[in-house]
């Protein structure tokens, strides 16, 4: 409490939430065309990656289905092909990323204490060119779907190999995402680079902030060499030339382009579920993070790595022993920034007085289910190990534990988390906690049997397997975990639904949070704040609550959670 | 804070999961297959050394995650929110931290320090057996690349594997520099017991990945590229077949693109290279009658004339 300055004048009237100065906001749902406002263009960035997340999860039962008896003849070969790379692209290009720029939208310009983005009508276009992006490759599926994977691998995904327009659909989905995340990237960095609140230096930058930051960074580092690499596919397909395939051309290219691209990708999808894990857990734990500057350091230190670990994906192609020697040991690098986080993590937990509200809960899940994802990460980077693993589902596993156990629990722990200041309203903890616990038994069940199917030979992207070994034992057990997880996913979005009509009334700051976007009224005003107080620390809205404390003689500690 | 009385103790909760974990654990390893946990192996030493890497990496896995994740349940428990505690307002510790990052470095020293260990016998190929076959072949190469291991002494039976939508192409060398004689075969590749076979992989259309997990890692089939790997199969495991399949999607039918590779004696291996060679020149021979009354010459023109024709 000493750390807290009483000096200043304006925090003596900021304890009261006022939103005096409110611009009369436009309504209506032509408004939803027309709006620049980042709230509501956050808004349709998260509707529209939940819709496309729904899309993506229908896929994946069906793949689940197909696989679910050996043998099977449910689907086609040519529907399988196009149900995974749909899948596939629909997770990675129209549901994480996106997400992430919608949490972004919303949440940082009210968390540096900014009225709104610093391009608000670039901020527009970015999703428009997003939505019109998922438009246009989900059209494909009327015509001739893509069935080349997410990769796109050369040759197959060349014009001898793939004559239908599905790969020209993906090239399109990929040039017009790239456009809508380099607009908002450089919009998210002059945003944190030149509004923040006064007071609000670097190292007073909430977390999710720095991972927005380092987030957007990526992307424009990234997004450049795909869209090089994807119109190279294009000229390949269609006007003649011959980058990728033999023997004037090279399929690697493509591998190296791709991948320089993809890694980077991961980390664009998992750092800001990193940003909002250290949101939520000092907030339930009440106590303030473990190593703030260890934490942002890492973020930094992991992206920077990510840029340099690109051809562990490529350990198995005609590579010399040089390249990987390298790209093992920089995987290994990335493993240490990484641990670093997790234990931070813990150790914020440690000694706190946890709170298990919904966010916590998906948080702790997060926790939990990540550290499998990055300790199956170790196996695969071992090349000699990935000879026998890489290809096979024991990857499936690997990524689906980091980006469903991972980025996944994380998002609906930023959403439960979130919901109270976006609808002003409380969702519904009871349903929450069961959402989590079929969502946890879901993933357990769908994904850690998969690093055993891996084991046992089977490889991914195939159709049909015949049962050898146990490999029909263990696709069940993966089919019916997948309907478990389906249903926690339903239960949690069916929660938001109804709660934004029928939940609580939440008040400006329901969690006790640390953050200044809880120093507004829920939902926040046009204009975010009619004054935006000066930053003390990292955990401004906390020197808010004590010097409300010490002006009112109320503690807030005393008006717990535990009733809503 | 001691606990209230009505949560049990936290210490007997945490060990009664573990407890659990490690029950369950063991109870389905003992269900499942010996491949519930490690890759499979047992056709060839290289197959064998990956799988010994993998378990040595298993364990410490093993360790990291009982580790990481019983103290993240030990806390969750321990300090839970309870009347009247008060959460320690820390910020951090730089020797705890400074100190877990060393230990993370030290364990990622370590997994180096065993896969550097092992790689040798993993990618160089050892001598064949004494009693392994060395016919046809198995003569030794004069330019090597450097991808291209070999035994010490330079004599492995070398087939080149070929992908292609959706089938797998087996060339044997032979020894002399006519490829249109070469042995081949589909699907299956027969080979002898006690011996080295090398393998150059390439692929004629897109990418496919040869992987058969009991002989050794997946090499893929890039078009453009050869790939090289390796394998000896032991001499008890004549008769045995081992199946594998492209692990690289190639289209549509990339799941039906099985591969065996059958192991047989080298004296058995010596019968089957010989008849096929037999059946296979016997092929060409026809190949070159039936061209001859396809696409004859003015010379073969005569003769079949005065076959057809006898001058009487
Ligand atoms: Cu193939």
């Amino acid at each position: 409490m000493a750390a807290v300055d009483t000096t200043a004048q304006s925090v003596t009237r900021v304890p009261q939430v006022l939103a005096s100065k409110v611009e009369r906001p436009s309504t209506g749902w032509t408004s939803w065309f027309t709006t620049t406002d980042h709230k509501k263009i956050g808004i349709m960035y998260l509707v529209t990656a939940l819709v496309f997340f729904i899309l993506g999860g229908v896929e994946a039962l069906m793949i689940r289905l197909q696989l679910g008896a050996a043998d099977n003849t449910l689907l086609s070969p040519q529907v399988y092909n196009a149900l995974f790379t749909i899948h596939g692209t629909t997770m990675v290009f129209l549901f994480v990323v996106p997400i992430m720029a919608g949490f972004g939208n919303y949440l940082v310009p009210l968390m540096i204490g900014a009225r709104d983005m610093a391009f608000p009508k670039l901020n527009a276009l970015s999703y428009w060119m997003f939505l019109a992006g998922g438009v246009v490759f989900y059209a494909s599926i009327f015509f001739s779907p893509p069935e080349m994977g997410w990769t796109a691998y050369t040759p197959l995904s060349e014009k001898a190999f793939s004559p239908g327009g599905g790969v020209d659909a993906w090239i399109f989905l990929a040039h017009l995402t790239g456009i809508s995340s380099l607009v908002g990237s450089v919009n998210f960095y002059v945003t944190i680079a030149n509004m923040r609140a006064p007071g609000m230096g670097w190292g007073r930058m909430p977390l999710f902030v720095w991972t927005i930051l380092i987030y957007a960074i990526l992307l424009i580092l990234a997004l450049p060499v795909i869209a090089a690499a994807v119109t190279m596919l294009l000229t390949d397909r269609h006007f003649g030339t011959n980058f990728f395939m033999p023997p004037d051309g090279d399929p690697l290219l493509w591998q190296h382009l791709f991948w320089f691209f993809g890694h980077p990708e991961v980390y664009i999808m998992i750092l800001p579920a990193f940003g909002i894990v250290s949101e939520i857990l000092p907030v339930f734990a009440r106590k303030p993070i473990f190593g703030y500057k260890a934490i942002a350091a890492a973020t930094v230190v992991i992206a920077f790595l990510g840029l340099l670990v690109w051809a562990h994906h490529m350990f198995t192609t005609p590579s010399p022993s040089v390249v990987l020697i390298f790209f093992m040991l920089s995987s290994f690098l990335i493993a240490i920034p990484t641990g670093v986080k997790i234990f931070n993590w813990i150790a914020t937990l440690w000694r706190g007085t946890i709170v298990f509200k919904s966010p916590l809960l998906f948080a702790i899940a997060f926790l939990s289910l990540f550290l499998i994802g990055g300790i199956s990460g170790i196996f695969l980077a071992i090349f000699p190990v990935d000879w026998q693993l890489h290809d096979t589902y024991f990857v499936v596993a690997h990524f689906h534990y980091v980006i469903v156990g991972g980025g996944v629990f994380a998002i609906f722990g930023g959403l439960y988390y979130w919901f109270p200041k976006i609808s002003g309203r409380m969702p519904n903890e009871r349903l929450a906690q069961v959402s989590l616990g079929f969502m946890y038994l879901g993933l357990t069940l769908t994904f850690l049997i998969q690093h055993s199917l891996g084991l046992d030979g089977m490889p991914r992207r195939i159709y049909e397997y015949q049962d050898i070994g146990n490999l029909e034992l263990y696709n069940q057990i993966s089919t019916v975990g997948s309907w478990f997880l389906g249903l926690g996913i339903v239960l949690s979005l069916y929660n938001f639904v109804r709660s934004a009509k029928k939940g609580a009334i939440a008040g400006p700051d329901p969690w006790l949070g640390n953050t200044l976007e809880w120093f507004t009224p829920s939902p926040p005003p046009q204009n975010n704040f009619d004054e935006v107080p000066r930053v003390r620390s990292i955990e401004p809205m906390k020197d808010i609550r004590r010097q409300v404390e010490r002006q009112s003689g109320i503690t807030s500690d005393d008006r717990e959670l535990v009733s809503h | 804070m001691a606990p209230t009385a009505t949560y049990p103790n936290p210490r007997r909760i945490l060990i009664a999961a573990f407890a659990l974990a490690a029950l369950g654990l063991l109870a389905f390893t003992g269900v499942a297959s010996a491949d519930l946990l490690t890759p499979q192996s047992g056709g060839s030493p290289n197959a064998d050394d990956i799988d010994t890497l993998y378990k040595i990496v298993l364990v410490l896995a093993f360790i990291i995650f009982f580790a990481v994740e019983g103290v993240l349940l030990y806390s969750i428990i321990k300090y839970r929110h309870r009347k009247g505690a008060v959460a320690a307002q820390i910020h951090g510790n730089t020797r705890l931290e400074i100190g877990w990052t060393i230990g993370a470095a030290v364990i990622l020293v370590i997994l180096g320090g065993v896969t550097f260990a092992m790689l040798p016998g993993i990618r160089n190929p050892p001598n064949s057996q004494a009693n392994g076959y060395s016919g046809p072949g198995t003569e030794p190469i004069k330019f090597a690349s450097a991808a291209d291991r070999q035994p010490p002494n330079g004599r492995a039976l070398r087939i080149a594997v070929n992908g292609q939508q959706y089938v797998w192409r087996y060339t044997y060398a032979d020894g002399d520099k006519n490829r249109l004689n070469n042995v081949f075969a589909y699907n299956t590749m027969v080979v002898p017991t006690g011996t080295t076979v090398t393998l150059e992989i390439r692929a004629q259309d897109v990418i496919h990945s040869w992987w058969i997990p009991q002989l050794g890692g997946k090499f893929d089939a890039v078009p453009g590229h050869t790939n090289y790997t390796w394998f000896q199969i032991p001499e008890d495991k004549a008769g045995t077949v081992f199946r594998g399949q492209c692990a690289e999607l190639c289209g549509r039918n990339h799941a039906n693109m099985i591969a065996y590779v059958k192991a047989v004696t080298p004296e058995q291996f010596k019968l089957w290279l010989a008849a096929k060679k037999r059946s296979i020149d016997a092929a060409n021979r026809d190949v070159i009658a039936q061209r001859k009354v396809l696409f004859p010459t003015a010379a073969d023109k005569a003769t079949q004339d005065s076959a057809v024709n006898p001058t009487p």
